[in-house]
């Protein structure tokens, strides 16, 4: 190694602020007055929504009042249904972590802080919009309607699950309440949902598609393909970025996140950018509506940063406490989302502790009703709830010879390994 | 007419019959595509049904899976087989999938066409031949034409299916049959009769192979330019080979194969892709345990070598006349 005159050069490794043990101090962490964005009209040029890449859009202040431009103005009764929501995606969340605790299950991922990225989203676009989700969106699902019962049949596996025990908990599948299947593989769905949105436009639909990730996937080509086709196609797609802080233990420094923001990048796209307070279910909710009207209205795409906090692990199977500072989540200088919108509430006068506690009981019990009705159709277990033939159903529309015949060893095998199970010789009765 | 013109025929057919059917690519559009496959559809179909793409075969794909989940039926062009490997985490773990994981909800009613294959001093990123690659993976179809006719009505019948289909697209056929002779004039399709192409619409199924020779002595599996290759080498050599085009290698004729080498008890395979994890390992597998007791020789495999494709030693490196020759001597000898 030859070095001349010439300084060494040094590599730099990203590296968290709070590390375990770590005192925290969020004071860097610029994060302005609620209410003093500009709100920019829906159909403006990209290039004028570039500040707001910057800049952070708040609705809900100090004093759990709405202000600004940006307030949406919706009316007490679906501010109460927006919190409902976010309460029932917790009370979920908890009641499943549970249930892969006593071995009901294999796997979950929580969403705890996060609720308000995928309500009020939901909230915000039209039911028939077609939403590409990531695993964190849960209460995506829950807005529209999927019954938790087939949520909870989908993470047992059981023999009533849609999906028949081939996938992995928590990756659902719901075409009727236009939500795509879910992936493992990360970054996937958002092509796709440029794809669809170019579906639409090129069969003059109205409809528009709506895409997830996190910051962290954001790092994938993926990410890279879907914003430049979107921006060459002038596609009608909202891109959801959900930057919160940690895809698994890599901060997001790893993905990009310490020279400037995940909204930003829509600028070297030539494509909206809107970087929002995810915690605040109002801006949530309010720049969602912005981008869906955008698109509707065949301005373009638009990106949306929603900036939040991953308040538990990555899944049931990480450890946080191995990889940064538990101070993080407490002082997280956004808060809550649901206990944000729970003051609000209070602070207009639709809302007191009494119905807070008593809502808190609806949808635990809400919840807890939806896990009996699945429990009885079995829990992962053995795992065999459904007929052996189905493992091999709906790779291709039909069975191809190979697939018959190993479709006939499995069922050989299971009259072999499970002798007491082989009674119905595989006719399709789940037990 | 010439592979390239059927190809253009069946996509115009297609486009005509079925306004969900969607093309794109790099260079497909205003400019026709780098070998005229989508040469007039733009102008006659309009921009928004055949158009150009940006330089991302991930984009490709991923935005070919998005559409097919709307409901439209659409072809993208991967431009060289060689440069579909972006697009390899959306082909695999998306299009091949999606029915699978969404128990029906969701499929991907999509065709990747993309030319393939050497002959051509491609050198090495111009002449790859990677089937293998996606015959490994449940859940797509793998086609491949060695003629017009069948390149047409392949290509219908692809479009047409509800899977995804890789339809590779030998390009040293594109314009006439190649016999592995290099060093002779190049023959068009025009003399060739697999050249009559109907007009209109017709399907050849998928799954389903073409004995091209019919023969006794030995059994030769083969698809895409090593089709005619073979038949030439069988013809100058005076063997009497059964050459069978095996057309679809996803969704495979077993059945066919079983009933030739049964009646030969010989079995060459004979593909340009290398020989280490080449489907040839496949087929010979499935042949020496379907057909173990007709067997009369070990199954022979010629095949490209396992190096990437060469530039200048590129008829070293074809599996041509004297490979396959020696091959068809040792098994006419056991």
């Amino acid at each position: 190694m030859t070095n001349g005159n010439l300084p060494r050069l040094s590599l730099h490794v990203p590296e968290p602020p709070y590390r375990p043990g770590a005192q925290v101090d969020f004071a860097t962490l610029k994060v302005p007055p609620a209410g003093m964005q500009p709100r920019p009209d829906e159909t403006c040029s990209a290039v004028d929504t570039h500040p707001l890449c910057l800049d952070m859009v708040r609705v809900l202040g100090e004093d759990h009042r709405a202000h600004g431009p940006w307030d949406p103005g919706l009316d007490a009764a679906t501010l109460i249904r927006m919190l409902r929501l976010m309460a029932l995606t917790r009370a979920f969340d908890a009641r499943m972590v549970r249930a892969q605790r006593q071995g009901k299950t294999s796997f979950y991922m929580k969403s705890t802080g996060e609720e308000a990225t995928a309500v009020a989203t939901a909230m915000a676009l039209a039911e028939d919009d077609m939403v590409f989700p990531s695993y964190r969106q849960q209460g995506l699902f829950i807005a529209r309607g999927y019954p938790l019962v087939e949520m909870v049949n989908q993470i047992f596996s059981n023999r009533a699950d849609k999906l028949k025990g081939r996938q992995l908990p928590i990756m659902y599948s719901a075409r009727e309440q236009s939500i795509f299947s879910i992936s493992g593989n990360l970054a996937t769905q958002y092509p796709q949902a440029v794809g669809w949105a170019m579906a639409s436009a090129i069969k003059g639909d109205s409809r528009i598609a709506s895409a997830f990730l996190g910051e962290g996937s954001s790092a994938e080509g993926d990410f890279h393909s879907a914003l430049t086709f979107a921006a060459v196609y002038n596609a009608p797609v909202v891109f959801n970025l959900v930057n919160n802080q940690w895809a698994i233990s890599s901060f997001s420094g790893f993905a990009g996140g310490e020279r400037t923001t995940f909204a930003a990048r829509a600028i070297g796209y030539g494509i909206a950018g809107l970087r929002i307070d995810g915690n605040d279910p109002l801006a949530v909710f309010a720049a969602v509506r912005w981008a869906a009207d955008r698109a509707r209205a065949n301005a373009g795409p638009t990106l949306i940063e929603h900036f939040t906090y991953r308040a538990e692990g990555h899944s049931t199977s990480d450890d946080p406490g191995q990889y940064r500072s538990a101070a993080e989540g407490t002082q997280w200088p956004l808060g809550d989302p649901i206990d944000r919108l729970m003051r609000h509430l209070i602070a207009i006068g639709a809302w007191d502790a009494g119905r807070q506690a008593a809502m808190d009981a609806e949808v635990d019990a809400q919840v807890r009703a939806a896990v009996r009705a699945a429990e009885a159709n079995g829990t992962l277990g053995h795992g065999l709830h459904h007929p052996f033939r189905t493992m091999f159903e709906d790779v291709f529309e039909t069975l191809p010879w190979h697939l018959v015949e190993q479709s006939r060893q499995a069922i050989h095998e299971r009259h072999v390994k499970w002798p007491e199970w082989s009674d119905d010789a595989d006719v399709g009765e789940g037990r | 007419m010439s592979m390239i013109e059927a190809i253009n025929d069946a996509l115009d057919v297609m486009m005509a019959r079925d306004c969900a059917v969607i093309v794109m690519g790099e260079d497909v559009g205003y400019f026709g595509g780098v070998f005229r496959a989508t040469a007039g559809l733009q102008k006659k179909y309009g921009k928004t049904r055949v158009f150009d793409t940006p330089i991302s075969e991930c984009g490709i794909i991923g935005v070919a899976v998005g559409m097919g989940a709307y409901g439209l039926r659409p072809v993208p062009e991967i431009q060289f087989a060689d440069y579909i490997y972006p697009g390899l985490d959306q082909l695999v773990s998306e299009a091949a999938r999606l029915r699978y994981r969404s128990a029906g909800e969701f499929t991907a009613p999509m065709t990747v066409r993309t030319p393939f294959g050497g002959g051509i001093f491609g050198g090495q990123t111009h002449s790859q031949s990677p089937e293998a690659l996606f015959t490994h993976v449940a859940g797509l179809k793998t086609v491949v034409p060695s003629t017009p006719y069948d390149a047409k009505g392949l290509l219908i019948a692809a479009i047409e299916d509800n899977d995804p289909v890789i339809f590779f697209e030998p390009k040293r056929l594109y314009n006439g049959p190649f016999n592995g002779h290099y060093d002779e004039p190049a023959i068009p399709w025009a003399r060739h009769p697999d050249s009559l192409v109907p007009a209109g619409h017709y399907r050849v199924p998928l799954g389903q192979a073409r004995i091209v020779r019919a023969g006794e002595a030995v059994t030769v599996l083969a698809y895409g330019t090593m089709v005619h290759v073979a038949r030439e080498v069988a013809e100058r050599q005076g063997i009497d080979a059964e050459v069978i085009d095996l057309r679809t290698l996803v969704p495979l004729d077993i059945t066919t194969i079983e009933a030739s080498v049964n009646k030969t008890g010989k079995c060459l395979i004979v593909h340009e892709a290398t020989r280490t994890g080449g489907f040839g390992a496949e087929l010979s597998a499935l042949v020496q345990e379907r057909c173990f007791h007709a067997l009369e020789a070990p199954i022979e495999r010629v095949t490209g070598f396992d190096t990437p494709y060469p530039h200048s030693l590129e008829w070293a490196y074809f599996p041509g006349p004297v490979r396959i020759g020696e091959a068809f001597a040792r098994l006419i000898a056991a």
